[in-house]
Protein backbone atom coordinates (compact mmCIF):
# COMPACT_ATOMS: atom_id res chain seq x y z
CA UNK A 1 0.00 0.00 0.00
CA UNK A 2 2.53 2.24 1.43
CA UNK A 3 5.52 1.02 -1.26
CA UNK A 4 2.63 1.91 -4.40
CA UNK A 5 1.83 4.90 -3.00
CA UNK A 6 5.32 5.93 -3.06
CA UNK A 7 5.49 4.85 -6.36
CA UNK A 8 2.57 7.00 -7.87
CA UNK A 9 3.95 9.78 -5.85
CA UNK A 10 7.36 9.65 -7.46
CA UNK A 11 5.81 9.20 -11.31
CA UNK A 12 2.43 12.18 -10.68
CA UNK A 13 4.87 14.93 -8.61
CA UNK A 14 6.37 16.59 -11.56
CA UNK A 15 3.52 16.43 -14.17
CA UNK A 16 1.60 17.57 -11.39
CA UNK A 17 3.45 20.59 -10.77
CA UNK A 18 4.09 21.37 -14.51
CA UNK A 19 -0.01 21.27 -14.56
CA UNK A 20 -1.22 23.18 -11.79
CA UNK A 21 1.11 25.76 -11.91
CA UNK A 22 -0.04 26.92 -15.11
CA UNK A 23 -3.73 26.31 -15.16
CA UNK A 24 -3.67 28.25 -11.37
CA UNK A 25 -1.84 31.04 -13.51
CA UNK A 26 -4.07 30.67 -16.13
CA UNK A 27 -6.81 31.68 -13.65
CA UNK A 28 -5.28 34.11 -11.68
CA UNK A 29 -5.28 35.49 -15.34
CA UNK A 30 -1.09 35.37 -15.72
CA UNK A 31 -0.21 35.38 -19.23
CA UNK A 32 1.67 32.31 -18.99
CA UNK A 33 3.52 31.89 -21.90
CA UNK A 34 5.22 35.41 -21.49
CA UNK A 35 5.83 34.45 -17.70
CA UNK A 36 7.43 31.43 -18.11
CA UNK A 37 9.74 32.87 -20.96
CA UNK A 38 10.91 35.81 -18.68
CA UNK A 39 11.47 33.60 -15.77
CA UNK A 40 13.36 31.01 -18.35
CA UNK A 41 15.66 33.33 -19.40
CA UNK A 42 17.26 33.64 -16.19
CA UNK A 43 18.37 30.20 -16.27
CA UNK A 44 20.69 30.76 -19.02
CA UNK A 45 22.87 33.38 -17.14
CA UNK A 46 22.81 31.75 -13.70
CA UNK A 47 24.15 28.30 -15.22
CA UNK A 48 27.16 29.90 -17.32
CA UNK A 49 27.73 31.76 -13.96
CA UNK A 50 28.23 28.77 -12.40
CA UNK A 51 30.22 26.77 -15.00
CA UNK A 52 34.10 28.39 -13.61
CA UNK A 53 33.21 26.77 -9.64
CA UNK A 54 32.43 24.20 -11.27
CA UNK A 55 35.45 23.54 -13.76
CA UNK A 56 37.21 24.76 -9.84
CA UNK A 57 35.77 22.19 -8.12
CA UNK A 58 35.35 19.32 -9.81
CA UNK A 59 38.90 19.61 -11.28
CA UNK A 60 39.83 19.63 -8.26
CA UNK A 61 38.04 16.48 -6.63
CA UNK A 62 39.05 14.52 -10.02
CA UNK A 63 42.84 15.09 -9.50
CA UNK A 64 42.36 13.89 -5.94
CA UNK A 65 40.47 10.76 -7.06
CA UNK A 66 42.51 9.86 -9.88
CA UNK A 67 45.85 10.37 -7.98
CA UNK A 68 44.96 8.12 -5.48
CA UNK A 69 45.67 10.03 -2.67
CA UNK A 70 41.59 9.22 -2.45
CA UNK A 71 41.79 5.68 -1.93
CA UNK A 72 44.61 6.69 0.69
CA UNK A 73 41.96 8.55 2.60
CA UNK A 74 39.84 5.55 2.67
CA UNK A 75 42.60 2.83 3.74
CA UNK A 76 44.04 5.60 6.38
CA UNK A 77 40.31 5.71 7.52
CA UNK A 78 38.82 2.82 7.58
CA UNK A 79 40.36 1.49 10.50
CA UNK A 80 38.47 4.61 12.51
CA UNK A 81 35.33 4.02 10.43
CA UNK A 82 35.42 0.46 11.88
CA UNK A 83 35.90 1.37 15.53
CA UNK A 84 31.76 3.33 15.04
CA UNK A 85 31.13 -0.22 13.54
CA UNK A 86 31.08 0.68 9.99
CA UNK A 87 31.45 -2.45 7.84
CA UNK A 88 34.46 -1.94 5.90
CA UNK A 89 33.00 -2.19 2.59
CA UNK A 90 30.91 1.17 3.27
CA UNK A 91 33.87 2.75 3.87
CA UNK A 92 34.39 4.24 0.19
CA UNK A 93 30.76 5.13 -0.50
CA UNK A 94 31.57 7.37 2.84
CA UNK A 95 34.41 9.02 1.87
CA UNK A 96 32.47 9.63 -2.06
CA UNK A 97 29.45 10.54 -0.63
CA UNK A 98 30.26 14.34 -0.36
CA UNK A 99 32.67 14.73 -3.07
CA UNK A 100 31.44 13.50 -5.86
CA UNK A 101 27.63 12.56 -7.19
CA UNK A 102 28.42 10.61 -10.04
CA UNK A 103 31.30 8.72 -8.25
CA UNK A 104 29.31 7.81 -5.29
CA UNK A 105 26.76 6.65 -7.73
CA UNK A 106 29.24 4.49 -9.20
CA UNK A 107 30.14 2.65 -5.72
CA UNK A 108 26.46 2.93 -4.30
CA UNK A 109 25.77 0.77 -8.06
CA UNK A 110 28.81 -1.65 -7.58
CA UNK A 111 27.90 -2.47 -4.01
CA UNK A 112 24.43 -3.41 -4.91
CA UNK A 113 25.65 -5.28 -7.93
CA UNK A 114 28.06 -7.11 -5.29
CA UNK A 115 26.09 -7.74 -2.24
CA UNK A 116 22.48 -7.67 -3.52
CA UNK A 117 20.23 -4.59 -3.13
CA UNK A 118 18.41 -6.61 -0.40
CA UNK A 119 21.33 -7.21 1.78
CA UNK A 120 22.25 -5.00 4.76
CA UNK A 121 25.57 -3.48 3.12
CA UNK A 122 22.48 -2.74 0.04
CA UNK A 123 19.94 -1.32 2.34
CA UNK A 124 22.65 1.15 4.08
CA UNK A 125 24.27 2.22 0.73
CA UNK A 126 20.96 2.96 -0.62
CA UNK A 127 19.95 4.71 2.95
CA UNK A 128 22.98 6.65 2.53
CA UNK A 129 22.80 7.82 -0.95
CA UNK A 130 19.12 8.68 -0.57
CA UNK A 131 19.21 10.65 2.86
CA UNK A 132 22.38 13.08 1.50
CA UNK A 133 22.93 15.37 -1.40
CA UNK A 134 27.00 15.99 -2.61
CA UNK A 135 27.83 18.64 -0.38
CA UNK A 136 30.37 20.11 -2.28
CA UNK A 137 28.77 19.88 -4.88
CA UNK A 138 25.61 22.08 -3.24
CA UNK A 139 28.44 24.39 -1.60
CA UNK A 140 30.10 25.26 -5.35
CA UNK A 141 27.03 25.97 -7.14
CA UNK A 142 24.80 27.71 -4.92
CA UNK A 143 27.55 29.90 -3.53
CA UNK A 144 29.09 30.21 -7.48
CA UNK A 145 26.02 31.47 -8.74
CA UNK A 146 26.05 34.27 -6.35
CA UNK A 147 29.70 34.92 -6.27
CA UNK A 148 29.64 34.25 -2.71
CA UNK A 149 33.75 33.74 -2.46
CA UNK A 150 34.02 32.98 1.43
CA UNK A 151 31.28 30.59 2.29
CA UNK A 152 32.23 30.76 6.45
CA UNK A 153 31.11 27.79 8.05
CA UNK A 154 29.18 26.03 5.75
CA UNK A 155 31.64 23.62 4.82
CA UNK A 156 31.61 22.76 8.43
CA UNK A 157 28.42 22.38 9.13
CA UNK A 158 27.81 20.67 5.44
CA UNK A 159 30.09 17.93 6.71
CA UNK A 160 29.08 17.62 9.98
CA UNK A 161 26.11 16.60 7.89
CA UNK A 162 27.40 14.03 6.01
CA UNK A 163 28.90 12.33 8.84
CA UNK A 164 25.77 11.84 10.95
CA UNK A 165 23.69 10.65 8.53
CA UNK A 166 25.73 8.21 6.96
CA UNK A 167 26.56 6.97 10.62
CA UNK A 168 22.79 6.96 11.36
CA UNK A 169 21.89 5.03 8.04
CA UNK A 170 24.78 2.22 9.16
CA UNK A 171 22.80 2.66 12.79
CA UNK A 172 19.26 2.69 12.11
CA UNK A 173 19.62 0.03 8.79
CA UNK A 174 21.16 -2.40 11.24
CA UNK A 175 18.52 -2.20 13.70
CA UNK A 176 15.51 -2.26 11.53
CA UNK A 177 16.23 -4.26 8.76
CA UNK A 178 18.96 -7.32 11.93
CA UNK A 179 16.10 -9.52 11.66
CA UNK B 1 50.23 32.39 3.64
CA UNK B 2 47.06 33.73 1.09
CA UNK B 3 43.62 34.67 2.33
CA UNK B 4 42.69 31.35 4.24
CA UNK B 5 39.07 30.82 4.01
CA UNK B 6 37.68 27.33 4.52
CA UNK B 7 37.65 26.74 1.24
CA UNK B 8 40.24 28.24 -0.42
CA UNK B 9 42.06 25.59 2.21
CA UNK B 10 39.52 22.48 1.02
CA UNK B 11 40.59 23.58 -2.35
CA UNK B 12 44.26 23.61 -1.93
CA UNK B 13 44.24 20.42 -0.15
CA UNK B 14 42.51 18.47 -2.67
CA UNK B 15 44.96 19.61 -5.78
CA UNK B 16 48.24 20.07 -3.79
CA UNK B 17 48.06 16.72 -1.79
CA UNK B 18 46.25 14.91 -5.46
CA UNK B 19 49.30 16.19 -7.28
CA UNK B 20 52.19 15.38 -4.58
CA UNK B 21 50.67 11.70 -4.38
CA UNK B 22 50.67 11.17 -7.96
CA UNK B 23 54.18 12.79 -8.04
CA UNK B 24 55.57 10.40 -5.47
CA UNK B 25 53.62 7.05 -6.53
CA UNK B 26 55.33 8.06 -9.99
CA UNK B 27 51.94 7.97 -11.87
CA UNK B 28 52.13 11.83 -12.03
CA UNK B 29 50.52 11.63 -15.58
CA UNK B 30 47.25 10.83 -14.11
CA UNK B 31 47.70 14.57 -12.72
CA UNK B 32 47.32 15.67 -16.67
CA UNK B 33 44.53 13.97 -17.45
CA UNK B 34 42.27 14.21 -15.04
CA UNK B 35 42.40 17.53 -14.95
CA UNK B 36 41.84 17.93 -18.40
CA UNK B 37 38.46 15.23 -18.37
CA UNK B 38 36.99 16.98 -15.24
CA UNK B 39 37.43 20.68 -16.74
CA UNK B 40 35.44 19.02 -19.94
CA UNK B 41 32.98 17.20 -17.61
CA UNK B 42 32.28 20.43 -15.83
CA UNK B 43 31.07 22.00 -18.96
CA UNK B 44 28.69 19.69 -19.79
CA UNK B 45 27.01 19.68 -16.71
CA UNK B 46 26.59 23.36 -16.92
CA UNK B 47 25.21 22.87 -19.94
CA UNK B 48 23.29 20.52 -19.24
CA UNK B 49 21.84 22.40 -16.13
CA UNK B 50 20.52 25.33 -18.42
CA UNK B 51 17.55 23.77 -19.51
CA UNK B 52 16.54 22.23 -16.76
CA UNK B 53 17.35 25.63 -14.81
CA UNK B 54 15.20 27.31 -17.46
CA UNK B 55 12.40 24.74 -17.36
CA UNK B 56 12.30 25.20 -13.29
CA UNK B 57 12.47 29.35 -12.69
CA UNK B 58 9.97 29.31 -16.02
CA UNK B 59 7.52 27.86 -13.65
CA UNK B 60 8.57 28.84 -10.63
CA UNK B 61 7.66 32.61 -12.13
CA UNK B 62 4.55 31.90 -13.41
CA UNK B 63 4.02 30.38 -9.81
CA UNK B 64 5.12 33.41 -8.33
CA UNK B 65 3.18 35.87 -11.11
CA UNK B 66 0.13 34.23 -10.01
CA UNK B 67 0.35 34.60 -6.07
CA UNK B 68 0.94 30.86 -5.66
CA UNK B 69 4.29 31.32 -4.50
CA UNK B 70 2.61 33.98 -1.69
CA UNK B 71 -0.29 31.41 -0.77
CA UNK B 72 2.61 28.48 0.03
CA UNK B 73 4.56 30.86 1.72
CA UNK B 74 1.70 32.05 3.78
CA UNK B 75 0.79 28.71 4.95
CA UNK B 76 4.87 27.63 5.97
CA UNK B 77 6.18 30.82 6.63
CA UNK B 78 5.18 30.20 10.39
CA UNK B 79 7.39 26.86 10.45
CA UNK B 80 10.36 27.84 8.16
CA UNK B 81 10.11 31.54 9.38
CA UNK B 82 11.47 30.09 12.63
CA UNK B 83 14.82 28.89 10.66
CA UNK B 84 15.90 31.87 8.99
CA UNK B 85 14.72 34.93 11.86
CA UNK B 86 16.80 37.49 9.77
CA UNK B 87 14.73 37.09 6.51
CA UNK B 88 11.81 39.43 6.62
CA UNK B 89 8.03 37.93 6.35
CA UNK B 90 6.98 38.75 3.27
CA UNK B 91 10.67 39.12 1.42
CA UNK B 92 10.87 37.52 -1.89
CA UNK B 93 13.74 35.32 -0.24
CA UNK B 94 11.04 33.60 1.90
CA UNK B 95 8.89 32.95 -1.05
CA UNK B 96 11.84 30.90 -3.10
CA UNK B 97 13.36 29.02 0.09
CA UNK B 98 10.13 27.38 0.86
CA UNK B 99 9.79 26.68 -2.38
CA UNK B 100 13.53 24.87 -2.48
CA UNK B 101 12.57 22.97 0.84
CA UNK B 102 9.73 22.04 -0.80
CA UNK B 103 10.86 20.55 -4.00
CA UNK B 104 13.41 18.84 -1.97
CA UNK B 105 11.02 17.35 -0.27
CA UNK B 106 8.73 16.15 -2.93
CA UNK B 107 11.85 14.47 -4.29
CA UNK B 108 11.61 17.04 -7.56
CA UNK B 109 15.54 16.49 -7.86
CA UNK B 110 16.30 18.45 -10.73
CA UNK B 111 14.00 20.95 -9.85
CA UNK B 112 16.10 21.92 -6.64
CA UNK B 113 18.89 23.35 -7.86
CA UNK B 114 17.88 25.83 -9.45
CA UNK B 115 14.88 27.04 -7.12
CA UNK B 116 17.74 26.78 -4.36
CA UNK B 117 19.84 28.86 -6.50
CA UNK B 118 16.82 31.68 -7.15
CA UNK B 119 16.64 31.71 -3.41
CA UNK B 120 20.54 32.41 -2.72
CA UNK B 121 20.05 35.12 -5.05
CA UNK B 122 17.26 36.70 -3.02
CA UNK B 123 19.15 36.16 0.05
CA UNK B 124 21.72 37.95 -1.55
CA UNK B 125 19.88 40.98 -1.63
CA UNK B 126 19.59 41.16 2.00
CA UNK B 127 23.34 40.60 2.30
CA UNK B 128 25.41 43.54 3.47
CA UNK B 129 29.12 41.63 2.65
CA UNK B 130 28.44 40.59 -0.80
CA UNK B 131 31.34 37.79 -1.62
CA UNK B 132 30.69 36.48 2.35
CA UNK B 133 27.68 34.39 3.13
CA UNK B 134 25.08 35.39 5.38
CA UNK B 135 23.28 33.07 8.54
CA UNK B 136 20.65 32.38 6.63
CA UNK B 137 23.10 31.16 3.58
CA UNK B 138 24.44 28.75 5.22
CA UNK B 139 21.34 27.27 7.34
CA UNK B 140 19.99 26.68 3.53
CA UNK B 141 22.84 25.25 2.48
CA UNK B 142 22.59 23.11 5.75
CA UNK B 143 18.83 21.91 4.72
CA UNK B 144 20.18 21.52 1.81
CA UNK B 145 22.96 19.27 1.75
CA UNK B 146 21.02 16.70 4.08
CA UNK B 147 18.42 16.63 1.53
CA UNK B 148 15.54 15.55 3.47
CA UNK B 149 13.64 13.54 0.83
CA UNK B 150 10.07 11.67 1.09
CA UNK B 151 10.18 9.99 -1.96
CA UNK B 152 14.02 9.03 -3.61
CA UNK B 153 12.88 8.36 -6.43
CA UNK B 154 16.33 7.31 -8.02
CA UNK B 155 17.58 5.30 -5.53
CA UNK B 156 14.58 3.08 -6.09
CA UNK B 157 14.68 3.04 -9.45
CA UNK B 158 18.36 1.79 -9.05
CA UNK B 159 17.50 -0.92 -6.50
CA UNK B 160 14.85 -1.86 -8.70
CA UNK B 161 17.32 -2.53 -12.02
CA UNK B 162 19.68 -4.22 -9.39
CA UNK B 163 17.11 -6.93 -8.45
CA UNK B 164 15.76 -5.94 -5.05
CA UNK B 165 12.90 -8.08 -3.79
CA UNK B 166 11.22 -4.82 -2.24
CA UNK B 167 12.81 -1.49 -3.81
CA UNK B 168 10.73 1.01 -1.55
CA UNK B 169 11.23 -0.74 1.28
CA UNK B 170 14.43 1.85 2.38
CA UNK B 171 12.13 4.76 2.26
CA UNK B 172 11.24 4.80 5.60
CA UNK B 173 15.24 3.94 6.84
CA UNK B 174 15.70 7.03 4.98
CA UNK B 175 12.99 9.41 6.84
CA UNK B 176 14.40 8.34 10.08
CA UNK B 177 18.18 8.89 8.96
CA UNK B 178 17.28 12.17 7.34
CA UNK B 179 15.13 13.74 9.69
CA UNK B 180 17.46 12.90 12.30
CA UNK B 181 20.05 14.43 10.05
CA UNK B 182 18.30 17.60 9.50
CA UNK B 183 17.43 18.04 13.12
CA UNK B 184 21.57 17.59 13.73
CA UNK B 185 22.47 19.94 11.27
CA UNK B 186 20.34 22.54 12.34
CA UNK B 187 22.01 22.17 15.78
CA UNK B 188 25.32 22.92 14.78
CA UNK B 189 24.46 25.77 12.27
CA UNK B 190 23.34 26.96 15.16
CA UNK B 191 26.16 26.62 17.56
CA UNK B 192 28.16 27.96 14.58
CA UNK B 193 26.53 30.67 14.10
CA UNK B 194 26.97 31.82 17.54
CA UNK B 195 31.10 30.26 17.53
CA UNK B 196 31.42 32.19 14.05
CA UNK B 197 30.34 35.37 14.98
CA UNK B 198 32.36 38.60 14.66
Amino acid sequence: MVIELCEQLSVWVIPAVLFLVPVIGYLKKVKVYEAFVEGAAEGFQTAIRILPCLVAMLVAISIFRASGALDACILFMAPMLNMFGVPPDLVPLAIMRPLSGSGSLGIATELLNTYGPDSLVGRIASTVLASTDTTFYVLTVYFGAVAINNPRYAPLVGLSGDIASFLASVYICQYLFST
Amino acid sequence: MGDMTMINLIWLVLIASGILYAGIHGRIEVVTASAISAAKGAVELSINLIGVMCLWLGIMRIAEVSGLVKVISYLLQPIIGLLFPSVPKNHPAMGAIIMTLSANMLGLGNAVTPLGIKAMQELQTLNPKKDTATAAMCTLLALCTTGFTLVPATIIALRSAAGSVNPTEIVGSTLIVSLFATIFVLIIDRLCQVIFKR
